[in-house]
C-alpha cells in the first residue's frame, strides 16, 4: 500500500514538474509568476485532443502539434502583453494582472467557443498496468514517468551545458548587464517561453491522458506554482524536487486522511514554507522576499 | 418600484461594497489579493449562522460577519504581509481556496457543498442603500486622511514610504483589514438577500472578478470602482444575449487595458463637479482649434 502510493505520488509529482519547471524559468527571467501558465497548459490538451480525436491525427502526432501549439500560445503572451507592460516600466502587480486577464480569456474562450464539458482522450496508450509483486503501475504512468525523466534531464543539459543556458543564466541574474553584454534578452525571453509553454503544453496532454480535459483543469497548475516556491521561486532544479514533494504528499493525504483536506494540506504546506524558509530549498535571494 | 429592478439595484450595491474593498487594497495600496471571496464567504456564513442558528437581529449578524472576516484578516495578514508580491497572492489565494474546502468539509455546521439554505431575507433596498452610502463616506474619508496618504505612499514605493517613517507594515495590515470588512459586509448582506449560499459562490473566479472591476474602473480611483461595478452588473442584465461571453469580454478588457491604458477608466482621478468642468472645457477647446483649422 505504502509504496504503490509512492508510485502514484511520483506520477502526478511528474506532470506538476513539467509545469512548475516552466514556472521557474519564467521566473528567473521577469520576476513575476505567469499564471496564464496553467491555462496554457490546458489549451495543449485541448489541442491535442481536437487533433486525436476530431482530426484522427495519430498520437505521436498530436502530442506534438499540442507541444508546438502550446510553445506559440505561451509566446503570443509574451509578444503581446507582457512584453509592452515590460517596456512601460509597470510595477510587476500589472505583469500579474495581465496574466490573470489571460487566464479568464483563455478558460472563457474555450467554454464559450468549445463548450465546458469533460472530454476524455480516446485510448491510445493502453489501459492496462503492469504488476510488479504487489505493486501496479499504470502503462500510461510509466510512459509519463519516462517522458518527464527525458525532458528534465534534456532541459537540465540545456541549462548547464549550453550556449542557451549560459545566456539564460547570465539574464536571469542580471538582466541589464547580459544585455551589456551582447545577449539579445527579447529572443532569449522568446525561446523561454517556447521552452515552458511546450512543457505546459506535455504536462497538459499527460493530464488529460490521465483524467480528463475540461476549461478549469489550468488550475492544477496552482500546485505546480506552490511547488515552484517550495523548491525555491526561479531555480528549476527546486522545481523538479518541489513538485514530486508536493505530488507524493497529495496521494499521501487522499489516501491515508482524506481526500476532502487534500488542498487544505497543500496550502498549509505553502504558508508554513513561507514562514519557515521564505527562499524555498533551492532559494537564492532573501532580501527582497522578507 | 418594481421587484426586478429592485433586485437589480440591491445586487450593483452588494457589489460596489465588496468592490471598494479590493479598490483600498489594489488599488491605493497595491495589493494584489485573490482572498477576498474568502472574506464574503466567511462574512455570508458567519451572518446567516448567526441569524438562524442563535436568532440575532439582522444588524448584529451583520457586525458579526463583519468582525470575523477582520479577526481572520489580522490573522492571515500578520502571516504574509511581509512577503513580496507573488507570495503574497499564492497565499491570499490559497486562503480563499482553504475557505472553500473548510466550508465544504464542515457539513454538520455550513451544509457542505450543497449549500446553506433557509437565511430569512432580511437585506432590503433601504439597508443596501444606506451601506452603499456608508462604505463609499467611509472609504472617502480613509483615504483623504493621513492614513489613506501613507497608503498611496506604500502604492507608489514602498522603499520611499518605509524610508520617510511610514509603518508600511501596519499600512499595509490596516488596508487589508478594511479590505476583509467591505468583502464580509458585502457577504453577509449578499447571504440575506438571496437566503440560500453555497461555497461555489466564493470561489476563485470571485476574487478574479473583484480584482478585473477594480482594473477596468481604474487602479486609484474609486468613482472609477463605482462606475464599473455598476456597469459590470447592469451589462448582463440589460444585454441578455452577452451574458454568456461575458467573463471572456472581462478578460480580453483587462489584458487591453493593463497593456494599453494601465490606468482603467478613471486611473488616479475621481469623478468630481470639477473633472466634468475641466472636461467639458477640453471638449470646447478642441472644437474651438477644429473651426480655426477650417
Amino acid at each position: 500500500m505504502f509504496i504503490q502510493q509512492l508510485v502514484n505520488g511520483v506520477s502526478i509529482g511528474g506532470i506538476y514538474a513539467l509545469m512548475a519547471t516552466g514556472y521557474a524559468l519564467i521566473y528567473s527571467l521577469l520576476g513575476f509568476s505567469n499564471w496564464a501558465h496553467g491555462d496554457v497548459a490546458m489549451l495543449g490538451a485541448y489541442i491535442g485532443f481536437l487533433c486525436v480525436a476530431t482530426v484522427r491525427m495519430p498520437f505521436w502526432l498530436s502530442a506534438l502539434t499540442a507541444l508546438l501549439g502550446a510553445g506559440v500560445i505561451s509566446i503570443l503572451n509574451e509578444r503581446l502583453a507582457y512584453r509592452r507592460i515590460r517596456r512601460n516600466n509597470a510595477p510587476t502587480m500589472f505583469l500579474m494582472i495581465a496574466a490573470m486577464g489571460l487566464s479568464v480569456t483563455f478558460q472563457n474562450m474555450v467554454i464559450v467557443f468549445l463548450g465546458p464539458k469533460f472530454r476524455t482522450y480516446p485510448p491510445v496508450i493502453p489501459v492496462k498496468a503492469i504488476s510488479l509483486g504487489s505493486i501496479k503501475i499504470g502503462v500510461l504512468d510509466i510512459f509519463s514517468m519516462a517522458f518527464v525523466i527525458i525532458a528534465m534531464s534534456l532541459l537540465e543539459l540545456l541549462i548547464t551545458k549550453t550556449k542557451f543556458g549560459l545566456a539564460i543564466r547570465a539574464a536571469s541574474s542580471n538582466m541589464i548587464t547580459a544585455s551589456l553584454m551582447g545577449i539579445n534578452i527579447d529572443f532569449y525571453i522568446t525561446l523561454v517561453f517556447l521552452l515552458a509553454g511546450s512543457f505546459a503544453g506535455a504536462g497538459g496532454v499527460l493530464l488529460g491522458l490521465k483524467y480528463t480535459v475540461y476549461p478549469q483543469m489550468g488550475n492544477v497548475s496552482l500546485k505546480a506554482f506552490i511547488a515552484s516556491v517550495f523548491g525555491g521561486l526561479g531555480s528549476v532544479r527546486g522545481a523538479i524536487v518541489g513538485a514530486f514533494i508536493i505530488g507524493i504528499m497529495e496521494v499521501f493525504v487522499s489516501g491515508f486522511i482524506t481526500s476532502g483536506l487534500r488542498d487544505l494540506f497543500t496550502f498549509g504546506l505553502l504558508i508554513a514554507i513561507l514562514l519557515i524558509k521564505p527562499s524555498g530549498l533551492f532559494g537564492i535571494d532573501i532580501q527582497d522576499k522578507a | 418600484m418594481s421587484g426586478y429592478v429592485e433586485g437589480v439595484i440591491i445586487l450593483i450595491g452588494i457589489n460596489i461594497i465588496a468592490v471598494l474593498g479590493v479598490s483600498i487594497l489594489t488599488g491605493f495600496t497595491r495589493l494584489f489579493s485573490f482572498g477576498n471571496a474568502g472574506f464574503m464567504a466567511i462574512g455570508a456564513y458567519t451572518s446567516a449562522i448567526l441569524t438562524t442558528k442563535f436568532n440575532m437581529p439582522f444588524i448584529i449578524s451583520l457586525l458579526g460577519g463583519m468582525f470575523v472576516a477582520a479577526l481572520i484578516s489580522l490573522a492571515l495578514g500578520k502571516l504574509t504581509l511581509g512577503l513580496k508580491g507573488d507570495y503574497f497572492l499564492i497565499t491570499t489565494l490559497g486562503f480563499g481556496e482553504c475557505t472553500r474546502v473548510l466550508i465544504e468539509f464542515l457539513d454538520p455546521i455550513t451544509g457542505g457543498a450543497r449549500g446553506y439554505a433557509g437565511i430569512p431575507q432580511k437585506t432590503t433596498l433601504f439597508i443596501v442603500l444606506i451601506s452603499v452610502v456608508l462604505a463609499i463616506t467611509v472609504a472617502r474619508n480613509l483615504l483623504n486622511s493621513k492614513y489613506g496618504r501613507n497608503l498611496k505612499a506604500i502604492r507608489e514605493q514602498e522603499i520611499a514610504a518605509d524610508a520617510v517613517g511610514i509603518d508600511t507594515a501596519r499600512f499595509k495590515q490596516l488596508s487589508f483589514t478594511v479590505s476583509a470588512v467591505y468583502a464580509g459586509w458585502a457577504g453577509a448582506l449578499f447571504a440575506h438577500y438571496y437566503m440560500f449560499i453555497t461555497p461555489v459562490m466564493f470561489n476563485l473566479d470571485k476574487s478574479s472578478e473583484l480584482t478585473i472591476t477594480v482594473v477596468i474602473g481604474g487602479l486609484g480611483s474609486l468613482t472609477g470602482s463605482i462606475i464599473a461595478t455598476t456597469v459590470l452588473t447592469l451589462l448582463p442584465e440589460v444585454l441578455r444575449s452577452v451574458a454568456n461571453y461575458r467573463m471572456l469580454f472581462y478578460g480580453i478588457a483587462v489584458v487591453l487595458i493593463i497593456t494599453l491604458r494601465p490606468n482603467g477608466l478613471m486611473g488616479y482621478k475621481e469623478l468630481s463637479a470639477s473633472w466634468i468642468k475641466n472636461l467639458l472645457l477640453q471638449i470646447r477647446r478642441m472644437f474651438r482649434c477644429r473651426k480655426e483649422v477650417a
